[in-house]
């Protein structure tokens, strides 16, 4: 049982990572950012090409991997969500919807559809303490995982730049008002989001040892529910949303509903929907005409 | 009323003319085996994107959703078609079916539809999730992921002409009756619908448990068509599909929806070859067209007779 604890805080970890980018861009544009869980997928693809054809180290492939999606979560802002920021909501969702789908199948397209191994760079070493056993990787996924969270809550409460993110979600028009540039601020969130995302999949890919152009759609849903289980928007709500589900899924597994959890996941979801809307850490908000 | 009387009399001349045509075609052989089999898909993508429409575009809601409830509705028809292989077990199969999907609606869209934002669309994804994982595993009965092989013939193009027809006439009737404008009026505007009176989460309940039947109900048909049903068939690319046409056709325009679905069938038949090019070009248009023309590319506008005669006279 500690074991799977151990296992479930792994995995949580990976899920909070990617939930942070969710609940982020939600928080600040209101957008569900169905091309999320692809472009954690590009991370991976990003940092296996790095390791493998310019035998890079691991951490600085994972620190370019990071650039790299950051900036491709700021080029799929500028280029298909900014045009539609005063359209409807269903269109904007049918327009990440459509970037998911070209990165995905763009993917297929210019890498083929199979799995492919990710380069084991990193030695695994298990270290078996008492009842538990944690590999050398499942640590690291955890200390990277954290440090970023940690960076990113310094971001986003103690810089300039944070302080203007927070603002934009609250009010984008009295933030404008205030001398922020909103346009900015809302691709430096994607930046931040992307990079997040960016780094789970090279984690990921690592850990599982496998990478392929659709790994990014269950794990982008299950990083969504957990940003709707921690209150969407709340960024410390999607962390903690993360670990739960991570741990969720490995119990469930250890009690023999492996075929079922992802069914478990989403089944949360319409539970959460159906008691309490705005997440475990959120508040309702009564609507205003 | 005589005017309506008028124009009805003369759609139905015009689905009679449509019909002959085509029996005229298959029977000095135009039309072969392919061809009608391109036909049957389309006029099942017909339905499917005639039942998103009705909730995407015209109540205002995402569902995300479609294959899943497709997916209840050709199990019905497998599982029963395979264990008497009679029309009547084919039409309760896919009662039964929409039925069935109605209910999963139901179950879902009360919780979700009463909140703002897009929850709908994640919360019938995993809906659809949740009924894959579940068939994947139903052992005996769904036969896993293996799926089910050798379902009866049911489906004939004129079966599926005649289901065109009833659906579409269905949802154009219930949109033109008091809760089809409330439907209108809540996508239009949800607060002010609300302020006149209209239960907007009844309205949107009505129009998703409708849009979900029609699915089950076009699965039904696809089971008979395809001959068997493997899980992987209702994934969520599947309901992308349907979503492609809704959105090319114009959010809230039955009139688009259909043209669109007879285009890209057409369209497909040329691309079949060009598969994982495919979705690349699908997807970037899908992207254009929202942020060119967000409402799809007929909008709202549809074709009426009415005003086509109204139109004449006043000449």
């Amino acid at each position: 049982m500690l074991q799977q604890l151990v296992n479930g805080l792994i995995l949580g970890s990976v899920y909070a990572l990617l939930a942070l980018g969710y609940t982020m861009v939600y928080g600040i544009i209101k957008l569900i950012n169905f091309a999320h869980g692809d472009i954690y997928m590009m991370g991976a693809f990003m940092g296996y090409f790095l390791i493998n054809s310019l035998q890079l180290n691991f951490f600085l492939a994972l620190i370019l991997a990071m650039g790299g999606t950051a900036l491709l979560g700021v080029l799929i802002e500028y280029l298909a969500y900014r045009p539609l920021r005063n359209s409807t909501r269903i269109a904007a969702l049918i327009t990440a919807i459509g970037v998911s789908f070209l990165l995905e199948y763009g993917m297929v397209f210019f890498v083929g559809a199979n799995t492919r191994p990710f380069p084991q760079v990193i030695q695994t070493v298990r270290y078996t303490l008492g009842p538990i056993s944690v590999s050398n990787i499942q640590l690291m996924i955890l200390g990277i995982s954290i440090v970023l969270m940690l960076a990113l809550q310094f971001i986003v409460q103690k810089t300039k730049m944070g302080k203007a993110m927070r603002a934009v979600s609250v009010d984008s028009d009295a933030a404008q008002l205030m001398g922020i540039n909103v346009n900015r601020t809302i691709s430096f969130t994607f930046a931040l989001g992307s990079a997040l995302a960016g780094a789970a999949g090279v984690l990921i890919a690592l850990y599982y040892n496998s990478l392929e152009p659709l790994m990014g759609l269950t794990p982008g849903i299950k990083s969504f529910v957990a940003a709707v289980l921690g209150g969407i928007g709340i960024i410390p709500g999607a962390a903690l949303g993360g670990f739960v589900i991570g741990l969720l899924e490995t119990f469930a597994t250890a009690i023999g509903l492996s075929d079922f959890r992802d069914a478990i996941v989403y089944a949360i979801l319409i539970v959460i929907l159906l008691i309490r809307p705005a997440g475990l850490l959120g508040k309702n908000v009564k609507e205003k005409v | 009323m005589k005017k309506n009387l008028r124009v009805n009399l003369i759609w139905a001349g015009i689905l009679i003319v449509i019909y002959a045509l085509l029996s005229l075609l298959v029977s000095i052989g135009i039309l072969n085996l392919f061809y009608i089999q391109i036909l049957e898909q389309i006029g099942i993508n017909i339905i499917l994107a005639v039942g998103l429409n009705l909730i995407v575009g015209f109540s205002g809601q995402f569902s995300l959703g479609h294959a899943g409830f497709m997916a209840i509705g050709a199990y019905a028809a497998a599982i029963l078609g395979q264990q008497s292989p009679t029309y009547g077990a084919f039409f309760g199969a896919m009662i039964l079916g929409a039925v069935l999907a109605g209910a999963v609606a139901l179950v879902v869209g009360i919780p979700t539809l009463r909140l703002k934002g897009d929850y709908l669309a994640i919360a019938t994804l995993g809906v659809s999730e949740i009924i894959r994982i579940l068939i994947v595993n139903g052992d005996s009965l769904t036969n896993g992921a293996a799926g089910i092989l050798g379902i009866p013939a049911f489906t004939t193009w004129q079966l599926v002409y005649l289901f065109v027809v009833i659906t579409t006439i269905f949802t154009l009737n219930f949109l033109r009756s008091p809760m089809g404008r409330a439907t209108l009026a809540v996508r239009e505007d949800e607060i002010a619908a609300e302020s006149m009176g209209v239960n907007t989460t009844k309205v949107k309940v009505i129009a998703f448990v409708f849009g979900a039947m029609t699915a089950a109900i076009a699965g039904s048909l696809q089971a008979g068509f395809i001959g068997s049903v493997v899980p992987k068939d209702y994934s969520f690319t599947n309901t992308i599909n349907v979503l492609i046409i809704v959105v090319f056709g114009g959010l809230g325009s039955m009139t688009g929806t259909i043209l669109a679905a007879i285009v890209l069938g057409i369209l497909n038949m040329v691309l079949q070859d060009f598969s994982s090019i495919r979705m690349i070009i699908y997807s970037l248009a899908l992207i254009l067209v929202m942020i060119f023309r967000p409402g799809g590319l007929l909008g709202t506008w549809e074709f009426s007779l009415k005003k086509l005669l109204n139109k004449k006279e006043a000449n």
